[in-house]
């Protein structure tokens, strides 16, 4: 029987059409664009200068501080330029502008197909080959993985899962690496259990992936026993952390509280290949899989996309911004951003370029709230979405406090749900980040 | 250069608006419309029609003429008021009774509090027992009118069971020979009761709707789920005390419109709970007030002034009962 989290929930169409597009290598840009923030917390500093020579796979920026992240060059070339320019939303942040000749990798990388089974690396070893390849999470937030698997001393995992929902409408990069490369995920995952000194995994997959499911299961059972693949009810947002651990172990992380307090750490399964790229083919993070989609498409297609590919390499290679679309969004349509540039370049954490038509995206004409309670029936929180977006409105922040206004994931299933179109996340968000601040200001007991 | 749209997330949305929900709510009514047309024929479809447009007129007007605000009575809303209110009264009531219950039911208790969303009473309900108290005896007379499609049936047949029941306790008969007496069966209450208002002739219409607005998830179980069970247990107590003279839970839950006011009325979306342990606490509550003014009180139908009792008390319940928390009631272990 398959499991789910145990509050709110909706069930979006799933519009899965890249599916059965096998991954593809896309072709090498003439300019890379690699942003030097591509993970949550400090920029990374440059370690190269305009004019440098660089290869594919070269240290180009180093982590700088405690929570930040290397950056490899994803290509062989020339650096012309280090500069602020916008990334997708618009804001400007300092890239290193590669230009790109040929693809010459640094010799340390192993390039071969063999998988390697064998790990040989120290749990120490692990966290310092993953930090050096600058994995950061995949799923969406891009939290720098060395430090999600170094849990501070008075904290210990049980547990270690492995995020395989993709509960996203659209998105099929996920889907895509589990059944073309399952062992190397299994063994990633292995990597990260030893780093964390765990002795068991699980992998959740939700049951509208079948064949994923199939390819995962069949490699764990006959090999690596201790990781257990469980399929899970098609819900979103299934994939949110939290709720993928009620979803598994049943256990809910307190209000502000992380995975760890319940024993648990949580890993895209997109991470777990790259941690085993990393830890067994020394090869650091500068490529990933990105799916293009959109029902305006002729065509479906799940890349294998250097990192500052620009978004508008990737139109003109599929053919051409479609006429029909409106909105380009990096990542899904629940959670993703929607881009504001096609000048942008993609990032680590790209996972897919989806474009939707006026239609499909436009948002109704906002009513009145008749009160059905559908938002609060589909808030995976347990909040009361109506309430928190009136208490905004009227800029009562201590009511919105009290009514745990900091513990949105911000899934969007309230706007999603609500049939008077009420831009009910929009205000939430806002009062959340101020919420945040002010609970962050005060002095700890 | 292309021209992005940019917002913020989530960029899809969910096919239902409040447009759709009103809509399946009125389908939903749509069996037991077509019953009592069958049975009350013109009579029926007069006070429908009536009902409903005087809704949709007067909200119409207020909107444009005195508070001046955007007009939407395309979302079915006012339509609805009045559908149910035509549906909550005599067969035989004149067209006016209709009228004049909308013009309140839309005027007073939906827009004078600020329209849609901001009643904290159910329109349709207010109008309704604004009429009985002011048109005692028009609301109380149950004659059945004649139907295009059953003439030369009895029109004479004068009280609704609830009635009967009540003057014979008061004659000191037993609920045995007030049942013997009148020829009551359940099986003519499911499909087409004795009498009573235009739209709970028959149960199981009512039923039907219920099924539909559960399947489409229009609405949720637990408010008429817990009236049912409130009203089987609270008469069910009074009834195994004394069953000569309580009416038995089956009888009291097939008359007096507690279907249709535990289906259509108790579960409007604005005047109901949000949370699900409000819900169940309004629907035990307005089982426990129906049994009480039913048996006790000066109406022999006590449903619609459970509802409304219940409904002043919807903010309280919102604020008190508040949905379960990710993260509080789980044992980590």
């Amino acid at each position: 029987m398959s499991r789910t989290f145990s509050i709110g929930g909706i069930h979006p169409h799933d519009h899965k059409i890249s599916a059965g597009a096998a991954i593809e290598d896309f072709p090498l840009m003439e300019t890379a664009y690699i942003s030097v923030s591509q993970h949550l917390g400090a920029p990374a500093e440059p370690v190269v200068a305009k004019g440098d020579r660089v290869k594919t796979g070269q240290l180009i920026a180093k982590a700088n501080g405690f929570i930040s992240a290397n950056i490899h060059s994803s290509v062989s070339g020339v650096v012309t330029s280090i500069d602020s320019l916008p990334d997708l939303a618009g804001n400007l942040i300092p890239h290193i502008v590669i230009k790109v000749e040929g693809d010459e990798w640094i010799e340390s990388i192993d390039r071969s197909e063999e998988i390697v089974r064998d790990i040989k690396a120290t749990p120490k070893e692990i966290l310092g080959k993953i930090a050096e390849a600058g994995i950061v999470g995949l799923g969406g937030a891009a939290f720098p993985t060395h430090i999600k698997l170094s849990p501070p001393p008075n904290k210990k995992a049980d547990a270690l899962l492995i995020n395989g929902a993709e509960c996203e409408p659209y998105l099929t990069s996920d889907y895509r690496i589990m059944l073309e490369s399952p062992e190397q995920i299994l063994i990633g995952t292995k990597i990260m259990m030893s780093a964390l000194g765990v002795n068991r995994a699980f992998v959740g997959i939700e049951e509208n992936k079948p064949a994923a499911i199939k390819a995962m299961k069949k490699i764990a059972s006959k090999h690596y026993k201790d990781i257990k693949v469980v399929s899970l009810k098609k819900r979103y947002p299934q994939g949110g952390e939290k709720q993928l651990i009620d979803a598994i172990l049943g256990r809910q992380v307190p209000s502000m509280g992380l995975p760890i307090d319940v024993g648990v750490v949580v890993q895209n399964v997109g991470t777990a290949l790259a941690v085993y790229e990393a830890v067994q083919k020394n090869k650091p993070l500068f490529e990933g899989i990105v799916t293009v989609t959109g029902k305006c498409m002729t065509e479906q297609r799940n890349f294998k996309l250097r990192v500052g590919t620009s978004f508008d390499t990737v139109m003109f290679a599929i053919g051409g911004f479609p006429k029909d679309a409106v909105k380009l969004i990096s990542g899904g349509p629940m959670m993703g951003k929607a881009v504001s540039r096609l000048e942008a370049a993609s990032v680590k954490s790209t996972s897919a370029l989806l474009l939707l038509t006026d239609e499909e995206t436009r948002r109704g004409e906002e009513g009145n709230c008749i009160r059905c309670a559908k938002c609060v029936d589909a808030c995976p929180m347990g909040l009361e979405p109506y309430l928190l977006n009136r208490l905004a409105r009227a800029g009562r922040t201590e009511d919105l406090e009290s009514n745990m206004v900091h513990d949105c994931i911000e899934c969007g299933c309230c706007i999603y749900s609500c049939p008077s179109n009420i831009p009910l996340l929009d205000t939430i968000r806002l009062s959340k980040a101020q919420v945040l601040k002010i609970i962050r200001s005060r002095p700890k007991k | 250069m292309k021209k992005l749209v940019v917002s913020p997330a989530p960029h899809l949305h969910g096919k239902e608006s409040t447009r759709s929900l009103m809509r399946d709510v009125i389908i939903a009514l749509a069996p037991s419309l077509l019953v009592s047309i069958y049975f009350f024929g013109f009579s029926a479809i007069k006070l429908a029609f009536v009902g409903a447009i005087t809704c949709v007129l007067v909200e119409y007007a207020i909107q444009k003429y005195i508070i001046k605000s955007k007009v939407s009575v395309n979302d079915y809303s006012a339509a609805l008021t009045g559908l149910l209110l035509a549906l909550n009264l005599p067969p035989n009531s004149p067209w006016w009774i209709v009228f004049i219950g909308s013009v309140v039911a839309i005027g007073v208790a939906k827009m004078s509090f600020g329209g849609l969303g901001q009643n904290l009473f159910n329109p349709a309900l207010v109008g309704r027992v604004f009429l009985l108290v002011s048109f005692p005896v028009i609301m109380t007379d149950w004659t059945i009118p004649n139907s295009w499609f059953r003439e030369g049936i009895d029109a004479s047949t004068g009280a609704t069971a609830l009635s009967i029941v009540r003057e014979g306790l008061a004659k000191g008969l037993t609920m045995d020979e007030i049942f013997a007496a009148n020829n009551f069966s359940y099986a003519e209450m499911l499909f087409s009761k004795i009498g009573g208002s235009v739209g709970e002739v028959s149960a199981l219409a009512l039923l039907f709707g219920l099924a539909y607005l559960l399947i489409r998830k229009v609405i949720r179980p637990h408010i008429p789920l817990s009236i049912f069970a409130s009203i089987v247990v609270f008469s069910g107590g009074l009834w195994l005390i004394n069953p000569a003279h309580y009416p038995d839970p089956l009888f009291t839950l097939l008359t007096g419109g507690i279907l249709i006011g535990a289906i259509f009325m108790a579960t409007d979306y604005v005047t109901s709970p949000m949370s699900t342990r409000g819900m169940v606490i309004y629907g035990v509550g307005i089982g426990l007030l129906t049994v009480l003014i039913r048996n006790f009180g000066a109406y022999p139908e006590g449903i619609s002034f459970a509802i409304l009792i219940m409904n002043a008390t919807v903010p309280l319940l919102n604020s008190y009962f508040k949905p379960k928390k990710f993260g509080k009631e789980v044992n980590n272990g």
